[in-house]
């Protein structure tokens, strides 16, 4: 019988495999970041255990950095420490660190992409959920916790058991304005937070086919929302150009030997999947959240949701939690819903195509009153890409920030945080209760719906937006 | 790793579905380097009530964790799984756990148990009735009892043993290194390093 492209990446990367025990799993490349590492390299310190693979290992600074005045010392000394702690370990074990201001410095998931780390059939970890990210490439990409980032280090394996696959196939086209943000968000909608636990998803199908690689990596890095630690996406023509003389991409011969493997990983066809879900892309429309879970989705164009509609009991109790919390109504359009802040940034929407996005839609026109707009791209290299095409004055013209590259308001470790009561409209991953700060309501979102929303002042998509446009130059 | 085999205390029964793990632990407290002193933060946006159920009198000392569908989802963070431990909590009972939360759970010794959420119910009940009451969660019987409950449990018998052992899972791993070298040797030139050769 045939098998998934999950099946293949797992099956080329089992160092040992008994009767009842997990499958002893090799780990291609191990990324690190500051908030995650700490208790790890104790562990090794406590054991004398050294890095098994320094040249497998990279790390950065992302979750807890300030967007800000980032040439000056960190103002937060619990922050500031963390981060030296991180500087401390690496030297110690002689791990490749880019630090805040380095050039390379970003959000790990960003990073590891755009040096040409992240590549079609290796399995890549880190401590972060989001690393599903790199799925995007045909890795098999997942989060670990802090236990097994040291067991990484230390072993550069992983025992794990067999996760079941699940394909969801996206056919059709995506109607305009309608974005890869839109897509996973619907996705989640519809098979639910829990929906993907214990599946790796394969996004497959025409309308994925069509996605650039920075797409597909919005869609991977969101596969954890609906549970799955892992979601990919078959290495094509698309991937390989993308990966084509990046500083870490394999050269020559190595490159020919690598393409031929990589030309390998598709799902064969008479492979089976354990479940399956088929979701038409034309009938897709902008997909923002209301509630306090990433399933808690609507298309822009609906209204709240009535709790008492849910058949089940803990789903309802669950809606009403959200509606008191997000401060809604039930039956209020969601388009009537003003915010105070809109975000745009993380490592699902702050890459290069995301700012272009928000910046096509900004410019000539202005931030609407009362509404701060923050703008965070994904890595250093990404806000250098952006200034070289201007993207950062277009923002700073329409009234909204720019900043420097880290997770920023994503999470809200860092400085870049809602007040209690406060509502975003936000790009990133997750609308969890105090997620972007204390009291803080969320609403995820596209980069073109955020954009829609700065100017307009509350929820709307691009296709709201009047010919308001100030000329160029005037 | 501490070993577990069976637990008796009393439970707090927590009636909430996808208690993510920025709730478990918010953000700001992960900025700490150690693996404890995270017991204030455990839930801490919910604590300010002053009568959510963790707050109320006849809670302090429980042990075991009763909560609805869809526990520890979000973030990897194994924070979350410290505060549980710094808290106090020895297990955790739900009808459905997030992955990676039940990965690092198990990997530190507090016991993760799915049950049916119909038993669930029925320890919501026993258990908001009479605070009093004592759950047992044995690990060597995978069986959770209270008065009147008895219900069985699965749980992989390699993870059961190393819980069981309060074994380090390095430590198994390296056990098998003439393995991890034979698959070293082989793997294919073109596959990425970070530090040039």
């Amino acid at each position: 019988m045939g098998r998934t492209l999950a099946e293949k990446v797992w099956d080329d990367h089992v160092v040992r495999r008994a009767e009842g025990e997990p499958d002893l799993l090799y780990i291609d490349l191990h990324l690190l970041h500051e908030v995650t590492s700490p208790q790890a390299f104790d562990g090794l310190r406590k054991n004398g255990r050294q890095v098994r693979r320094l040249d497998l290992t990279i790390a950065t600074e992302d979750h807890n950095t300030p967007t800000l005045d980032i040439d000056k010392p960190i103002a937060d000394p619990v922050s500031r420490a963390q981060l030296e702690t991180l500087r401390k370990n690496c030297a110690e074990f002689g791990v490749r660190l880019h630090p805040l201001g380095d050039v390379e410095q970003g959000v790990v998931h960003v990073v590891g992409p755009q040096l040409g780390l992240t590549q079609p059939g290796t399995t890549v970890v880190c401590g972060d959920s989001h690393t599903s990210t790199h799925g995007a490439f045909g890795a098999l990409a997942f989060g670990i916790g802090t236990s097994q980032v040291e067991h990484v280090l230390a072993t550069q394996t992983l025992p794990l058991a067999r996760p079941k696959t699940m394909a969801i196939t996206v056919d059709g086209e995506l109607p305009e304005g309608v974005t890869a943000k839109d897509l996973i968000l619907a996705i989640i909608a519809r098979i639910g937070t829990g929906g993907g636990q214990g599946y790796i998803l394969e996004y497959r199908g025409s309308a994925i086919e069509k996605l650039s690689m920075e797409a597909r990596m919005t869609i991977c890095n969101m596969s954890i929302e609906a549970g799955a630690r892992a979601g990919m996406i078959a290495p094509d023509e698309t991937t390989f150009e993308y990966l084509k003389g990046r500083p870490h991409a394999p050269e020559g011969a190595d490159w020919d030997a690598a393409v031929e493997y990589w030309k390998t990983l598709r799902t064969d066809e008479d492979a089976v999947f354990d479940a399956e879900v088929v979701i038409k892309a034309g009938e897709l429309s902008p997909f923002v959240t209301w509630g306090t879970n990433p399933g808690q989705g609507a298309p822009l164009s609906a209204s709240v949701p009535d709790p008492a509609s849910y058949e089940d009991a803990s789903e309802r109790l669950a809606a009403e939690k959200a509606l008191e919390y997000m401060g809604l109504e039930a039956g209020q359009p969601l388009r009537s819903i003003n915010v105070d802040t809109v975000f745009v940034g993380s490592c699902t929407n702050g890459r290069i195509e995301d700012l272009r996005a928000a910046a096509d839609l900004l410019r000539g026109r202005k931030v609407a009153d009362g509404v701060r707009m923050l703008v965070v791209p994904g890595s250093a290299r990404v806000g250098l890409q952006a200034v070289s095409e201007g993207l950062d004055v277009v923002f700073k013209e329409a009234g909204a920030e720019w900043r420097h590259a880290g997770c920023s308001m994503c999470l809200g470790m860092n400085p870049d945080q809602l007040a209690p009561g406060e509502r975003s409209a936000s790009t990133s991953n997750r609308n969890f209760e105090g997620r972007q700060g204390k009291g803080g309501r969320t609403h995820l979102v596209s980069p073109q719906v955020a954009a829609a929303t700065a100017v307009l002042g509350h929820l709307a998509s691009p296709a709201d937006l009047t010919d308001d446009r100030t000329p160029a130059g005037v | 790793m501490e070993a577990f085999t069976t637990h008796t205390g009393r439970a707090v029964p927590l009636r909430r579905s996808n208690v993510d793990t920025d709730q478990i632990i918010p953000a700001h407290w992960l900025k700490k380097v150690t693996r404890d002193g995270f017991e204030d933060g455990l839930f801490e946006a919910w604590r300010k009530d002053p009568e959510f159920v963790l707050n109320r009198p006849e809670r302090t000392g429980a042990t075991v964790l009763v909560a609805g569908p869809d526990f520890g989802t979000g973030s990897s963070r194994e924070h979350a799984v410290w505060a549980l431990q710094n808290y106090g909590f020895k297990a955790v009972i739900s009808s459905r756990f997030a992955d990676i939360f039940r990965g690092n759970s198990l990997k530190n010794g507090l016991l993760t148990v799915v049950l049916d959420q119909k038993v669930v119910d029925a320890l919501w009940e026993l258990t908001e009735q009479d605070p009093t009451a004592e759950v047992t969660v044995d690990l060597e019987a995978r069986e959770v009892r209270a008065q009147g409950i008895v219900a069985s449990f699965e749980l992989d018998e390699n993870s059961r043993w190393r819980l069981l052992n309060g074994l380090d899972d390095i430590s198994i791993t390296l056990r098998n290194e003439p393995d991890i070298a034979a698959y070293e040797a082989g793997r294919p030139g073109y596959k990425p390093r970070t530090l040039q050769a």
